[in-house]
């Protein structure tokens, strides 16, 4: 061949110019990025950060209440809602936060109302007496049928279509992920649930549930807590489930409850994720959840409704003592920059482990570690698509670190919501939790609305230009984490133990962090509490 | 001045070959029967580039110039053929002259291109060499357009964007050329001129794409577009061929007037006619007022509440003469109140205020083709229409084909009589619907009529009992409920009517 007739290179120049020039066009059709407004809320990090330092401001007054209540989260509402219905008012909630609800706190904007963290509950297990009477008090459980199931207000039960999957470029109907698998992933995934279905409906020696919710009703047969003692996904290799589809599938799982990946999650927490949904309802299937428009926020307005005007926000209790006749609780208010001291006959420690250890040095934190977590509120001026499954309330992408998106307007009855919010989770488990932490709280606010929007973006182009709002919340220590012999260790079994007149109340003590856990955790506190007291009344 | 000729030819071929498959796919899109499209646009195309080569012959002056000419025109005809197409569809008496006139003008300047080319080079290459590379180059950028046109810029472009794109790129190439051999060019001024103002018209128009093609509504109905309107909640628009009118709301067919009486008498007075004397309705859905056309031939309703969502709707319908007349002027009768609300919201509202109760409910949505929609066939909607309906009364739902939707059909049916009503399902022959379906629903049994109004113009007494059989392959089956949680009717729907070519 010649030298003088163009080379391939010329000839793959000349297409490359024009796909160049072509690109050049396409790229004219979109507008530069806007910024986009938005700010970084969240965990008070920067007060609660001096529990370690100290250094608060000296004690100058002294206040009385019955029971003081450290800790608005669930657990602390549910105690203190307790104490009320039993017409025991002579109480204070102190909570750090503007607001209370801890992890299941809302927001709203003239869009939507949106949760913050925590979004729904499944339906109550035969073992979940405490929320299922919760339940019907709050007209969640609107009746039983013929058969005893209870039947739920069909508003608040998750609307069609729940779940869907981003893979391969297309939406898929629910999460476990079967586009395009092969034959073999089919049927381990088959057989894994099989397993899982099997570890739901076994009980041990004491006629328990081998895995129940709250965790405390469970079986306490050996064999099943030995599951406590490896990791799920070593559990998973042992029995033979290997196929890679399967493990991101059950690493979802586990970082979506726990924000533990599964590697670093216990197996009895991994399965129990999958075999201890139990609960069944008249009018809606064994999946269903239960769950409103700002999420848990729901149920914390109601915990909250009757005894509103004895929460008190930005109050950070920072040292207890107890004395003979009760605590000293010094407490410093955040927004005037003084401290205080509270005497009462007996306090309710709502707050995690690793709080609880700092403000009451008898208590002990180890073996409690916590994940941090970093939640997007996103407002769109529409509502996404996308090829295949239409838009679901649970809107997940196979195979990222992020664990997708919950529409908020999903339980609208109305037609056609044009304006939406999305709140996208990020369970912040790529890194050790200290150094994830760290991580997180150095990044600005436009540094998290890329990670989250390069995502969103990426899966619905057709968004571009409509994200008007990206505000994003940081929980330092958003979950418990149940690693391996972490639910049935000593750590657990010792916090669990109260000695008068502090009573320890949260989700962390139940080794995970669902609401129920949560509720009964508080309940609990309050009956003991006053329990406390009647006996220090008679005596 | 060859490496740069021969890039050229490169272009020129994409360009020329995008321009066909642009005329081949816009003609598929707007008169259907894609085979014959592109057949024929093919055929006329590469005539056309005949015509134009032999024509090549009558140059005989300055070739570069005249080149650049061509190459100036073939991107303004070419580069604006998809936006003109478009906009002239609905203005020309015949669009198939226009249609080939555009590709054969395309063709022919196209067809000029080449043999002028090889003229212009056949004193710089030995003519094996110069016929070789040529014509490779023609065929390279031929597969490089057929790769392109697909895969990115009908999805990421469309087609009227990948016209404006290629005439650009046309005309930038005679530019190209021009600044190369300027020396050559007499009148360089006007030839840069011409070149610029043209670059500037396909820019514009390029940036304008968007504006185009939402003036020019074509896509895929029988008959030409008479109005269009984009409302916060669907796309109407009204067809028309001949003396048929036809509404269509994103798409869908909603009815055509030559046979919607059928479908809304056969809607409305089965369960109207039944009632001893029906003073209050309700209409959900049916933003036509073809409905209550009907429903106001009973002289015992003293109100007619109509619950739309879309005032886009309503108002169209009550203003429009030509849909005025076809409604017979329903929306201005003072027994008629329209409310423009979301059904189910306004639904709970009104269970909750416990206001006046309704005799008969008309509900006319459309079909349950999406999660949105289906809601309001879910069976928590029917528990809220019992608490609206009073004593006696009783409520019926355009339900879809049967024939084509039959577990559909029967879901709906099945739902309606979970929330505790007595159902009574008919269907009729609606012949641009085809064997349509409804679902009466009394809380105790169904009487049918005795008498019904003057003036019906398909249903009789007689007809009316046929309407209740339903023949073996329009049964009835067991379904699952349509339920809020589950929506198994949106399910049934999608399978049964992506199954079905004939409709």
């Amino acid at each position: 061949m010649a030298r003088k007739p163009p080379t391939r290179r010329q000839v793959m120049a000349v297409g490359a110019a024009g796909g160049a020039l072509l690109a050049a066009g396409a790229l004219t059709l979109e507008r530069a990025p806007d910024v986009v407004p938005g700010r970084i809320l969240g965990a008070d990090a920067a007060h609660g950060h001096r529990l370690r330092g100290g250094g608060f401001p000296p004690v100058t007054a002294e206040r009385t209440t019955g029971v003081a209540i450290i800790g608005g989260g669930i657990a602390g509402l549910a105690a203190a809602r307790h104490l009320t219905q039993r017409g025991f008012t002579d109480f204070t909630l102190f909570e750090l936060e503007s607001e209370a609800g801890g992890n299941a706190v809302s927001g709203r904007n003239d869009v939507s109302a949106y949760p913050w963290g925590a979004h729904y509950v499944p339906l109550a297990t035969e073992e979940s007496t405490e929320v299922r009477r919760l339940f019907e008090e709050l007209g969640i459980i609107t009746g039983y049928d013929a058969a005893g199931l209870p039947i739920y207000d069909e508003f608040m039960i998750s609307a069609a279509p729940q779940e869907r999957l981003f893979l391969h470029g297309r939406w898929q109907d629910g999460l476990v992920p079967l586009l395009g698998g092969s034959g073999a992933e089919r049927a381990e995934f088959a057989r894994f649930h099989e397993r899982m279905e099997d570890f739901g409906a076994r009980r041990g020696a004491d006629g328990r549930r081998a895995f129940a919710i709250p965790v405390d009703a469970s079986s306490a047969d050996a064999h099943f807590r030995a599951l406590d003692r490896e990791t799920m996904k070593d559990w998973m290799n042992r029995e033979g489930f290997t196929a890679d589809r399967l493990h991101r599938h059950v690493d979802y799982c586990c970082r979506d409850d726990y924000g533990t990946s599964h590697e670093a999650t216990s197996a009895w927490a991994g399965i129990h994720y999958f075999a201890a949904r139990s609960g069944r309802a008249a009018n809606a299937g064994p999946d269903a959840v239960v769950t409103w428009p700002e999420g848990n926020g729901w149920l914390v307005q109601r915990l909250a409704r009757d005894c509103e005007t004895r929460i008190e926000t930005g109050m950070l209790a920072f040292r207890i003592e107890e004395g003979p006749r009760g605590v000293a609780i010094d407490i410093l208010d955040t927004i005037k920059g003084t401290s205080f001291r509270v005497r009462a006959r007996a306090a309710v420690l709502a707050v995690p482990r690793f709080i609880a250890s700092r403000l009451l040095p008898r208590l002990d934190a180890d073996g409690f570690t916590y994940a941090p977590w970093a939640v997007a509120n996103i407002t769109l001026g529409r509502v996404p698509e996308g090829r295949g499954q239409a838009l679901a309330w649970d809107n997940v992408v196979f195979g990222s670190r992020l664990l997708g998106y919950v529409v908020a307007t999903h339980q609208d009855l109305r037609m056609i919501a044009g304006r939406t919010v999305l709140t996208y989770y990020w369970p912040l488990s790529h890194l050790p939790p200290a150094e994830a932490r760290q991580e997180a709280l150095s990044r600005d606010i436009a540094g998290w609305q890329a990670i989250f929007l390069e995502e969103l973006l990426r899966i619905h182009p057709e968004l571009e230009g409509t994200v008007e709002r990206v505000d994003v919340r940081v929980f330092g220590h958003a979950m418990i984490r149940p690693v391996p012999g972490f639910i049935w260790g000593e750590a657990r079994r010792r916090a669990l133990l109260s000695r008068p007149p502090v009573f320890a109340a949260h989700s962390d003590l139940g080794g995970m962090s669902i609401f129920e856990e949560a509720y009964v955790s508080g309940l609990g506190a309050a009956r003991k509490a006053l329990d406390y007291l009647a006996g220090m009344r008679e005596g | 001045m060859a490496p740069l000729l021969l890039a050229s030819v490169f272009v020129i071929a994409t360009c020329g070959l995008v321009y066909e498959l642009i005329a081949g796919t816009l003609a598929s899109y707007l008169l259907g029967d894609s085979v014959t499209q592109f057949s024929t646009i093919i055929g006329c195309y590469l005539f056309a580039m005949g015509v134009g080569s032999w024509a090549s012959r009558y140059v005989t002056r300055n070739l570069i110039a005249f080149f650049v000419r061509v190459e100036i025109l073939v991107g303004l005809v070419g580069g604006a053929s998809a936006a003109v197409l478009f906009l002239m569809f609905e203005h020309v008496g015949s669009f198939r002259v226009l249609l080939y006139a555009v590709v054969g003008l395309v063709g022919m300047l196209v067809g000029v291109e080449i043999p002028i080319l090889l003229r212009i080079l056949k004193d710089e290459l030995e003519f094996k060499d110069l016929v070789s590379r040529v014509f490779t180059f023609d065929y390279i950028g031929a597969l490089f357009a057929s790769i392109l046109f697909p895969l990115v810029l009908v999805p990421y472009l469309g087609l009227v964007r990948s016209s404006f794109l290629f005439g650009t790129l046309n005309v930038l190439v005679a530019g190209w050329v021009l600044i190369m051999v300027r020396r050559h060019v007499p009148a360089l001024r006007l030839h840069m001129g011409a070149v610029l103002a043209s670059l500037a018209l396909l820019i514009g128009g390029f940036i304008g794409a968007e504006r185009i093609t939402a003036l020019a509504e074509t896509s895929s109905y029988a008959g030409t577009v008479i109005f269009a309107e984009s409302s916060p909640y669907q796309r109407i628009v009204l067809t028309r061929r001949n003396e048929d009118l036809r509404l269509h709301l994103n798409g869908n067919l909603q009815f055509s007037s030559l046979d919607e009486y059928r479908y809304h008498e056969a809607l409305v007075h089965p369960l109207l006619a039944s009632l001893a004397a029906p003073r209050r309705v309700l209409v959900i859905g049916g933003g036509d007022g073809l409905a209550i056309r009907e429903i106001l031939k009973y002289p015992a309703v003293e109100s007619i509440t109509l619950v739309d969502l879309d005032p886009a709707m309503t108002r169209l319908f009550s203003t429009n003469p030509m849909l005025v007349s076809l409604n017979g002027g329903a929306f201005a009768s003072p027994r008629v109140t329209v409310v423009n609300a979301d059904a189910f919201l306004w639904l709970r509202d009104r269970t909750e205020r416990q206001a006046p109760r309704f005799d008969a409910i008309v509900i006319d949505l459309p079909d349950p083709s999406n999660f949105s929609i289906g809601k309001l066939y879910s069976l928590s909607f029917y528990r809220l229409l019992d608490s609206i309906l009073a004593e006696g009364g009783g409520f019926v739902v355009q339900s879809t084909s049967p024939l084509v939707a039959r577990k559909s059909f029967w879901c709906v049916n099945n739902t309606i009589g979970a929330a505790g009503f007595v159902t009574s399902p008919y269907h009729a022959y609606v012949p641009s619907f085809g064997d349509w379906g409804y679902v009466l629903a009394t809380r105790g049994s169904y009487r049918p009529p005795v008498e019904y109004p003057e003036g019906l113009r398909f249903l009789t007494i007689a007809g009316t009992a046929e309407m209740f059989r339903f023949p073996p392959d329009m049964a009835r089956v067991e379904t699952g409920i349509q339920r809020l949680d589950d929506q198994v009717l949106i399910h049934y729907f999608d399978d049964e009517w992506s199954s079905y070519l004939v409709y």
